[in-house]
């Protein structure tokens, strides 16, 4: 009798690490096919303008290259994702700077550079913009025409419907208007992008590389080369970080490639270097918020108008996906009675901008937990007791009105992190000690959520598959396209099925994915892959499991080996055997996607983050000192890799906070080499004290909500909030670099004091009358 | 063209080479040996990181000129067989690597470390690691590793 | 790799004088390379003019550091790492141990030398400033001979040295008379490590009683070479530390101190932090 041991809840060795630990994982630079060429992207180096010529420097031997242009597209010019604004190669006019214009290909990858260089483009320039204020003027329409002149799109998320009485602004004891930005963020993954492209006139186009979402290239490679599905095979190797970066540009360098491939007829690989790839590819979208709220003197929130605009770059790519998370995020983990924001996604002559971890919801909830802090200053209330009054509940119902049935208990979290942080003694310990003090101490600490899956009816859209087959061993197999890329995917994919299947973990197989050969289980984003594709191989391994069961060849409690006994016998008697899972929508979940209401999301995980940061004022420099995050994650599948987890995307958020600066001039990104694109090292991180708690969901594979990009919404504003507490000074706008600090701290009286934010200074502003 | 004459993980090689070619696409193109990645080629991330004479370089930065009569060690070099070394298996069991990306470099720079603390601390650790970016980890559980495989005394 | 590796030539003489012969044949066409942790970041971004070089790398004629009784001569080819582990550097010019322990990672300490930093005459270098507060001496070698200067002599304008075509950095010399000099050194750099210095400063200061009897500031960044800081130095040579003496050594510090905007940060911070960080070390000698 086999006792199943525990597989799920354990950390067991991470599937592919021991590959990984060796510098024997494959990825795309490792893999030479015969005969393969290399490929070069010759790209705009102007904003926006008119391509008036082209011109082939004699001194290189073009004879020996293949020279890709528009012309070339069999299908149509365009990489698809929400929108066909996006030309895959430039004809006639570009609208960013590193805009693809003409592909190359070489044998030799070390010529290539040099043949880049010698291609002289000259454009007639027209104007460009850069900034959100830019694009909103209208003075210059770059992208739409009329009403969506310059806006990729735009949502109107109102609770129940109703625009806010008047009253209730005339009447709040207080209104609290306050203004914030963030900047775009590089996401650096350590590899950078690259596929490598093959074609053939009979079975059609192949592509590997590094990315997140192979369907998605299957996707656009359909329209570029008008080919069915099936003629466009995606195989996804190893991936060394992606972070949203691959999660929609492997559809640009993929079907670049594949153009090459087709024209040269060799195998092309196409791997950009770190300018290349720093200064061309996606970010994080740029964003400002704009807070007005009604609060009463006992710091009850009445009413908040948030206006949210995110800069998109140059075309729509999935801005309007990123625009709608941020809106959804934008009100918090809160209370509202009344609820409006007016969100809109701006084009400018930027590179497009993409996912990154977080997808608006880091701007937006930077935004509210800055303010919240701001609201509880002006009311006369801690930052503690504000969040108390107002946080979400079981019971009660969002911003849009979704109603919280599964437990909520974030008054029990806030009590817990603060405690466990010792934030009260040290708030008291630094007001102490700063006065005397060239290094100001600070404490502070955000309260959020982010929604796991896609928002509303998205799942049900994606409809997503999952396979679990028996190989002709006998060995249990996981096909799906969910990618790994260091968050854990084929480990706690397989901890699934072994619990499910009372295998051990060491039986389970994952097959790579190989659209030919995987089921489309959706995208590898939006914090969907342990809940979602979770459940479906729960489900897949339960029938998996049944079959055999049923098929009489197996009993229950079952040892391993019968369980392989069994697995042949059926494949000799039956053939193959495929159990498979789809996607199916609970019962209660109704989104409304005009009206903007309804369940945004099956389940969230709900965290309070705590920052202890300290300012030198010698140099003006803020670092986290110490750093605490609670997170209510549903069920932890694997401990290890979860906490790797939420430290990881903490340190991409402290980077986010206080060193990433994308510095473009002209549209031109300054600073695309890692000497000059701060990201934190190991001698720039605080100690990171990660906490678990689970209040099993009962949508997600044994109780699992997602949780990877949970980590990225909280340290931002935490941090700014504890500096505000170390200095008495508020910033509002990340990245916050010594120099911002500088700035503010040397402020004289004459221009202005440390203590006025211009953003106050809206019409209605009382003070409490007790 | 030049002829090279160096020991790469212990075995003498001979190699034909322009004497600016890096040292990174030698290992990488002349020898197969892929461990080593190219995250920046400017010597900042410690992705590319190799031992040379024992210590910790970025073979990015080397001409293959120099590497005349050098010992290089590469991840390749580490595992005697299939058995792990100490600092490769701390590094599976404590999730020292997500990706894996930044990992052959971030198991060399440990070596190298480890070789000169054999019990260091947790500065001593940061500033070891200081040259090797990760991305995906956050170094908390990287820390980890460094210091189970220095409790297994891994220094040779 | 936007480079053509099989463009250029390297060549790795096995003596010190066959490099200078060669530098003396034909001195505008081949450019010295010792450990590469400059030259090869332009190889990899395509901006390395000179297609012909000559191996400095391991030269037992440049990578030395010879202790004698009154002065310490660390050879050019020196690598940061040499010079970290040196007992004697690591005791005496703690200074300068501490800024090549800020040099790059330690993958970069091992190849970069202490030569190639000087003689690339980045503004923002960490060594240089503490050279300048140790009031070291270079000696340069070519086919003709030595020449030996104060480095404070050597840089002329911005990436402009007075060395000549045929000529390389043969040594750093130190003397040993800096016994009661309290040390201090800062680079405030965009992170914690493997950063460039926005400023840093490196100082030595003697004291008499309460009185300075004598200080050398070095700052990196401040002007388009590394530089003393003489008004700030001569606004306190022979005053006691007041407020009033900080003052005028930080106006001192503002006026002599022309920095720039640029990538990194901005002329006004650097400028200011500057000043803080020599009142800092001011406060450290009351």
């Amino acid at each position: 009798m086999a006792r199943t041991p525990q597989i799920v809840g354990q950390s067991p060795l991470r599937k592919e690490g021991k590959a990984k630990v060796l510098g024997r994982a494959q990825y795309v630079d490792d893999i030479t096919l015969p005969n393969m060429w290399f490929g070069a992207t010759v790209r705009s180096t102007i904003p926006r303008g008119r391509i008036t010529s082209i011109k082939f420097d004699p001194a290189i031997p073009w004879h020996e290259f293949t020279i890709v242009s528009a012309a070339d597209i069999p299908g149509e010019n365009t990489i698809v994702h929400l929108a066909k604004d996006h030309p895959c190669l430039a004809v006639t006019h570009v609208n960013h700077v590193e805009e693809p214009i003409l592909l190359l290909a070489h044998p030799d990858r070390a010529v290539l550079p040099a043949a880049v260089a010698a291609v002289h483009i000259a454009y007639e320039e027209l104007p460009a913009i850069y900034t959100i204020e830019e694009s909103e003027k209208k003075e210059h329409i770059i992208w739409g025409e009329g009403e969506t002149a310059n806006t990729f799109k735009t949502y109107l998320m109102q609770k129940n419907q109703t625009p806010i009485p008047d009253e209730i602004w005339q009447e709040a004891d207080f209104i609290v208007e306050g203004e914030y930005r963030t900047g775009a963020q590089e996401q650096l993954y350590i590899e950078n992008n690259g596929v490598i492209a093959e074609y053939d006139p009979e079975s059609g186009v192949t592509v590997r590389g590094s990315m997140q979402c192979p369907f998605y290239l299957v996707h656009a490679l359909t329209l570029v080369f008008n080919l069915p599905a099936e003629k466009c095979r995606v195989i996804q190797t190893e991936t060394g970080g992606a972070f949203g970066g691959k999660e929609d540009f492997p559809s640009v360098i993929g079907s670049h490639a594949a153009l090459l491939a087709m024209k040269s007829g060799h195998p092309v690989k196409l791997c950009y270097d770190r300018a290349e790839d720093m200064a061309a590819t996606t970010k994080r979208h740029p964003s400002r918020t704009r807070h007005r709220t009604a609060v009463s003197k006992d710091g009850k929130l009445l009413a908040g108008e948030i206006d949210f605009a995110i800069d998109g770059g140059a075309y729509a790519t999935l801005s309007p996906v990123v625009l709608s998370r941020g809106t959804i995020h934008a009100p918090g983990p809160y209370l509202w009675p009344h609820i409006t924001v007016r969100a809109k996604a701006m084009a400018t002559n930027i590179p497009p901008h993409g996912a990154f971890r977080g997808f608006g919801a880091p701007q937006s909830i930077f935004a509210l937990e800055r303010h919240m802090d701001k609201i509880a200053k002006t009311v006369g209330l801690t930052p503690e007791e504000l969040r108390r009054r107002n946080l979400l509940s079981t019971g009660d119902r969002t911003a849009t009105n979704q109603l919280l049935s599964d437990p909520v208990d974030m008054q029990h979290l806030l009590t817990k992190a603060l405690r466990d942080s010792n934030y009260h003694a040290k708030r008291r310990q630094f007001d102490h000690e700063n006065p005397t003090s060239t290094i100001k101490r600070g404490i502070g600490f955000a309260t959020f959520f982010h929604g796991a899956g896609f928002t509303g009816s998205g799942e049900r859209r994606l409809n997503s598959l999952v396979e679990i087959e028996l190989t002709p061993e006998g060995q249990p197999r996981i096909l799906v396209s969910s990618t790994e890329f260091g968050q854990g995917t084929n480990t706690i994919l397989c901890q699934i099925a072994a619990q499910t299947l009372h295998l051990p973990y060491d039986q389970i197989l994952i097959a790579q994915p190989d659209t030919t050969h995987v089921p489309n289980s959706g995208p590898t984003v939006a914090s969907r892959t342990a809940m979602i594709v979770g459940k479906l191989v729960e489900r897949a391994a339960q029938s998996l499991r049944n079959t055999l069961l049923a098929s009489s060849h197996l009993s229950d409690n079952y040892s391993t080996q019968d369980f392989r006994r069994a697995a042949l016998r059926f494949l000799a008697q039956h053939g193959p055997l495929k159990a498979e899972a789809r996607y199916e929508s609970p019962g209660n979940i109704f989104w409304d996607d005009e009206t903007y209401s309804g369940e945004a999301y099956p389940a969230y995980a709900w965290a309070v983050y705590v920052a202890e940061v300290a300012v030198d004022t010698t140099t003006y420099a803020a670092t986290v000192t110490s750093f605490h995050a609670l997170q209510e994650v549903g069920k932890v599948l694997h401990p290890i890799l979860a906490t790797g987890q939420i430290e990881g995307g903490i340190a991409q958020a402290i980077g986010y906070a206080l060193y990433e600066k994308c510095l473009w001039r002209n549209g031109h990104l300054t600073n695309n080499q890692m000497t000059n694109y701060i990201m934190p090292t190991s001698a720039d991180l605080p100690p990171i004290h990660v906490t678990f708690e689970e209040t099993p969901s009962p949508h997600g594979a044994f109780g699992a909500k997602g949780i990877g990009e949970l980590p990225m919404d909280g340290p931002a504003p935490a941090i700014l909030n504890a500096i505000e507490h170390a200095t008495n000074i508020a910033f509002n706008e990340i990245p916050l670099l010594p120099e911002d600090i500088f700035e503010r701290m040397t402020a004289t009286p004459d221009s202005g004091t440390e203590d006025l934010n211009p953003a106050i200074a809206g019409p209605v502003f009382s003070e409490a009358t007790a | 063209m030049t002829t090279i004459r160096c020991t790469v993980n212990g075995h003498e090689k001979t190699i034909e080479a322009p004497p600016m070619k890096r040292l990174l696409d030698v290992l990488r193109e002349d020898l197969q040996l892929t461990g080593a990645k190219e995250g920046c080629g400017e010597g900042e991330c410690g992705a590319c990181a190799v031992l040379m004479n024992g210590d910790l370089v970025n073979s990015c930065l080397i001409p293959a000129l120099q590497v005349e009569g050098a010992r290089i060690t590469t991840i390749e070099g580490l595992a005697i067989d299939e058995k792990l070394h100490p600092i490769q298996q701390c590094f599976l069991e404590e999730g020292g690597a997500q990706c894996g990306i930044c990992t052959p470099g971030m198991i060399l720079a440990t070596h190298h470390l480890l070789e000169k603390h054999t019990q260091p601390t947790l500065l001593q650790i940061q500033e070891g690691l200081n040259g090797n970016l990760c991305r995906c980890t956050g170094y908390m559980r990287i820390f980890e590793a460094v210091q189970q495989a220095s409790l297994v005394g891994t220094a040779k | 790799m936007r480079s053509n590796a099989t463009q250029y030539d390297l060549i790795a003489p096995n003596s010190l004088d066959a490099v200078l012969q060669i530098l003396a044949d034909s001195p505008d066409r081949y450019t010295p390379i010792a450990g590469g942790t400059e030259l090869m970041v332009a190889l990899g971004a395509g901006r390395l003019q000179s297609k012909k070089l000559v191996s400095l790398w391991n030269l037992d004629e440049l990578r030395f550091i010879e202790v004698a009784p009154d002065a310490i001569i660390i050879g050019a080819g020196s690598t940061f790492t040499d010079i970290r582990k040196h007992p004697i550097i690591a005791e005496e010019f703690s200074i300068l141990a501490e800024a090549a322990s800020w040099t790059g990672s330690v993958a970069n300490q091992n190849r970069g030398t202490l030569g190639g930093n000087i003689v690339n005459a980045s503004p923002a270098a960490d060594s240089p400033p503490v050279l300048l507060a140790y009031d070291a001496r270079l000696t340069l070698i070519s086919i003709r001979g030595t020449r030996t200067l104060p480095y404070r002599d050597f840089h002329l304008a911005y990436k402009e040295t007075t060395l000549e075509l045929d000529e390389i950095l043969h040594s750093i010399t130190i003397s040993r008379n800096l016994i009661g000099y309290k040390p201090y050194i800062r680079k405030v750099g965009t992170r914690n490590a493997q950063a460039i210095s926005k400023v840093a400063i490196a100082a030595l200061a003697r004291m008499n009683d309460a009185y300075i009897e004598d200080i050398r500031i070095g700052a990196a960044s401040l002007r388009e070479y590394p530089t003393r800081l003489t008004a700030a130095e001569q606004s306190l040579v022979g005053k006691t530390i007041t407020p009033a003496t900080i003052a005028a050594a930080r106006a001192a510090v503002l006026t002599e101190a022309r920095p720039i905007d640029d990538i990194r940060s901005t002329a006004k911070y650097r400028a200011t932090v500057a000043a803080n960080l020599l009142e800092e070390f001011l406060h450290t000698l009351e």
